[in-house]
């Protein structure tokens, strides 16, 4: 069974990128050191290496972060909006000039492989640019009345899944809308937040209208309750998120909030199943499952089931595990240490309470946090690990004989973020999605994203939409 | 998947009715997860030691083809010449698979080939349209057997496929693969039986996907997609969707298939797509020229130059390969 040719390693090249020793925080249109001189390291994922060390800002820093958004609020917002496209489109532009310094430099930061942040995260950036570009003059004609006004200074905190396309997701609107913002990148994958602010410079955007300060949850904290933002936007745990609400309940701030997920895969008998044991793969695979709009419930019919695992595992089996910098890699490395212990502890759980589990055999890399492949069958809807998000590449098998029964299951969660539906059949696919309880389902394809189509979730994922017309109307006062 | 709709191979071709209810009942293609799957496999990256053993193995794979109405018995001896000699600056340099030429000029093939071991392929059955009485298609498959035809790449008759008349298709497949029976006299045996699927005219991947089903319920050897003659040749989805054909029938029946895209792939860069996605789709049971062919006619010479890069670190140019 010898293969002729194994591939070779195909790493992408790290020369192209340039990662500073030490970065300060992103305010007014220049960097400055923290307040208090807080710091702290950021990692490689795969390797353990410390790739730098960033800022943590206190609340004196995000204060003056605030105020510069403020003050720059002023201005920005009465700019035309063809103007303030202008400063969209070559800030769009600009992301696909530095396409593959930025790719290699998420893959670095947040251990994704290259070939997802070379064809699906930056391409997806510069869309999400481009796209609220082109809003930013026409928003009268949005549908959302005849003059829509910028809510003010934006307070936004993003997750390190998708590092710079959650930025993107949350600055690209605001800036259109006439917004100011202050970002708050996670704490383990701020490195292209930094370099975004560099392109923002570039860009000659007005000093103030993008600030960045680095830190972990208290920065956060202290940026959600800063009594001079307007517009709380969070992307992350649902914990954090009902912290979010209860902070700003009573004021008059407005919030969107994006947050976990437990999205069912429902896979019919007639579905065409090469696709659809892909799309389970994509599914929950992509980003190494740490993704909260993962197909993590696979929901298969009982008639089908036996010969679908067959396929996934066949299918699992070709998946290359390792080097994110490899451009033939497909799983990379989980984010963090912390992250690792949480998958494992739900695998063990999964274990303890008699699912079976089947994991990618082979050898993962000495350093770094890694997690293999990992499908769980026999899951009722009573195990946790069919309950709660995991968050990594964990797959859990239950199966279902009546498509009303697939819905039932299906929407047994507390989450309601998305929601995946294999059938050839245009009239089941159409009466399955119209009873899922999910802000996006996906027929015969998973994990496609637009900037054009709104996201956002049903439940404890959250609420307020992202992307497209809707993903305006958060930053719009209407 | 298959071993449950597949349970007695007699019985879903009994009838015409038999054989419509299974080719339909087989599982849809969905076709964007089917291009997505296939163009996401064209982004593997192959380098060095991975790349030389693919571009051998690709040179062994080629059914070095020559089907032009133009074409003389000279042409052919040359071609022969270049299948035995492929770089003759490079004597470690591996063969082809095969001759591939219509059935007139296999005797000049197979005088020109001897023993080498270079099989000879012919296309018969009317080839390319496969617009003819059964008698002169199978008259033809004779003469090229008897003329000592290695390989036989037969025609499907898409005219009865399209128009639903399945059992038709069948019972040519059938026949045409009791032509392809060598007499005693000729040392016994049987030619291969490559079937052509023409799948830029089946249009849509579910009929390729029921057209392999068919070809291999009907007894062939190999699938293939094209004739080289039509707009659409082989592409990567295509193949695909025939490469997951023969790995189901394969799970059903035991029987394995082989599988054959040809026209258009000239570069070494497409036949390194065709390897990958043989690789990660069916796996190395596949990668061997017994089981996974490339028909082409340039594809060798890029090959060639991409060896003597690889060997020598420089490109140096089309003049440093013969042109037939």
């Amino acid at each position: 069974m010898g293969n002729p040719f194994e591939y070779a390693p195909a790493p992408e090249s790290r020369a192209i990128v340039d990662i500073a020793p030490a970065y300060g925080l992103f305010i007014d249109g220049a960097f400055a050191e923290a307040t208090d001189g807080g710091r702290l390291k950021t990692v490689n994922p795969a390797t353990e290496e410390v790739l730098a060390e960033i800022a943590v800002g206190g609340e004196a820093d995000v204060d003056r972060a605030v105020k510069a958004a403020r003050k720059a609020f002023k201005s920005w917002s009465a700019l035309p909006g063809a103007q303030r496209a202008k400063y969209l489109f070559r800030i769009a532009r600009l992301i696909q000039e530095h396409a593959r310094e930025l790719a290699v430099l998420e893959s670095i930061d947040n251990g994704k492989p290259i070939r997802e942040s070379r064809d699906v995260d930056i391409p997806l950036v510069a869309a999400h640019f481009f796209h609220y570009a082109g809003w930013a003059d026409k928003l009268a004609h949005a549908g959302f009345g005849p003059d829509p006004r910028p809510i003010g200074v934006a307070g936004q905190v993003i997750p390190w899944n998708f590092p710079l396309l959650m930025l993107a997701w949350k600055v690209a609107p605001a800036l259109a809308g006439g917004n100011t913002v202050v970002l708050k990148p996670a704490e383990t994958t701020p490195l292209t937040a930094l370099r975004f602010a560099e392109i923002c410079v570039e860009a000659g955007l007005p000093n103030g209208v993008v600030n960045i300060v680095t830190g972990a949850g208290e920065t956060g904290r202290a940026l959600i309750a800063h009594p001079d933002v307007d517009k709380v936007a969070f992307t992350g745990s649902t914990a954090v998120g009902k912290e979010i609400a209860r902070t700003i309940a009573g004021t008059r701030k407005r919030v969107t909030l994006e947050l976990g997920g437990k999205a069912a895969n429902i896979v019919y008998d007639d579905a065409a199943i090469d696709s659809a044991v892909d799309g389970i793969v994509e599914g929950i695979f992509f980003n190494g499952g740490q993704v909260c709009c993962a197909g993590s419930r696979l929901l298969v019919q009982e008639s089908v089931a036996d010969e679908l695992l067959a396929s996934l595992t066949r299918r699992i089996k070709t998946l290359r595990v390792g080097d994110p910098l490899d451009k033939n890699t497909d799983v990379g490395a989980i984010n963090s240490a912390a992250q690792l212990s949480r998958i494992q502890e739900l695998v063990a759980a999964g274990e303890a309470e008699g699912a079976e589990r089947w994991s990618l055999a082979g050898e993962l890399p000495g350093k770094g946090f890694w997690f293999p492949p990992t499908v769980f069958t026999g899951v009722t809807q009573a195990h946790r690990i069919a309950r709660d998000e995991i968050f990594g590449p964990v797959l859990t098998v239950q199966t279902f004989r009546t498509p009303a029964e697939a819905v039932e299951k299906a929407n047994n969660t507390a989450y309601g973020l998305s929601a995946g539906v294999w059938t050839e059949k245009g009239a089941k696919a159409l009466w399955t999605a119209q009873r899922l309880r999910a802000g996006v389902v996906w027929t015969n394809t998973f994990n496609k994203f637009d900037p054009a189509s709104p996201f956002g979730g049903y439940k404890e994922s959250g609420f307020g939409r992202e992307g497209g017309r809707h993903g305006l109307e958060a930053y719009l006062d209407v | 998947m298959p071993s449950a709709i597949l349970a007695d191979p007699a019985e879903v071709t009994s009838s015409e009715a038999a054989l419509r209810r299974f080719l339909h009942g087989l599982p849809g293609v969905d076709r964007v997860g089917t291009e997505a799957r296939a163009a996401m496999l064209a982004t593997r990256s192959i380098k060095t030691d991975a790349k030389v053993a693919a571009i051998d193995l690709a040179i062994r794979m080629i059914d070095l083809t020559t089907l032009e109405g133009a074409d003389t018995p000279g042409k052919v001896r040359s071609l022969c010449a270049k299948a035995l000699h492929p770089d003759p600056g490079a004597p470690d340099t591996p063969r082809p698979a095969a001759i591939c030429v219509y059935g007139d000029l296999v005797a000049e093939a197979k005088a020109a080939l001897g023993d080498s071991g270079v099989h000879v392929a012919a296309v018969a059955t009317a080839f390319p349209s496969g617009r003819a009485s059964l008698d002169v298609k199978l008259a033809d498959v004779a003469y090229a057997v008897a003329a000592g035809a290695d390989e036989i790449d037969m025609v499907i008759d898409r005219g009865a496929f399209l128009a639903g008349r399945y059992r038709d298709v069948f019972d040519e497949i059938v026949a045409v693969k009791a032509a392809c029976a060598r007499d005693e006299a000729a040392g016994g045996g049987s030619a291969h039986l490559k079937v052509i699927l023409e799948t830029g005219e089946l249009s849509t991947y579910d009929n390729v996907r029921r057209a392999s089903w068919l070809a291999m319920l009907a007894g062939a050897d190999f699938i293939k997609t094209s004739t080289g003659k039509v707009a659409v040749n082989a592409t990567l989805p295509v193949t695909l969707v025939m490469l997951q054909a023969v790995r189901d029938f394969r799970e059903a029946t035991g029987r394995q298939v082989g599988v054959k895209p040809a026209g258009g792939i000239r570069t070494t860069k497409d036949a390194m797509k065709y390897l990958v996605l043989v690789n990660e789709t069916v796996g190395s049971d596949w990668l061997d020229p017994d089981w996974f062919r490339l028909g082409a006619s340039s594809l060798l010479n890029d090959l060639l130059m991409q060896r003597q890069k690889l060997a020598t670190g420089r490109y140096s140019g089309p003049d440093y390969v013969t042109v037939d």
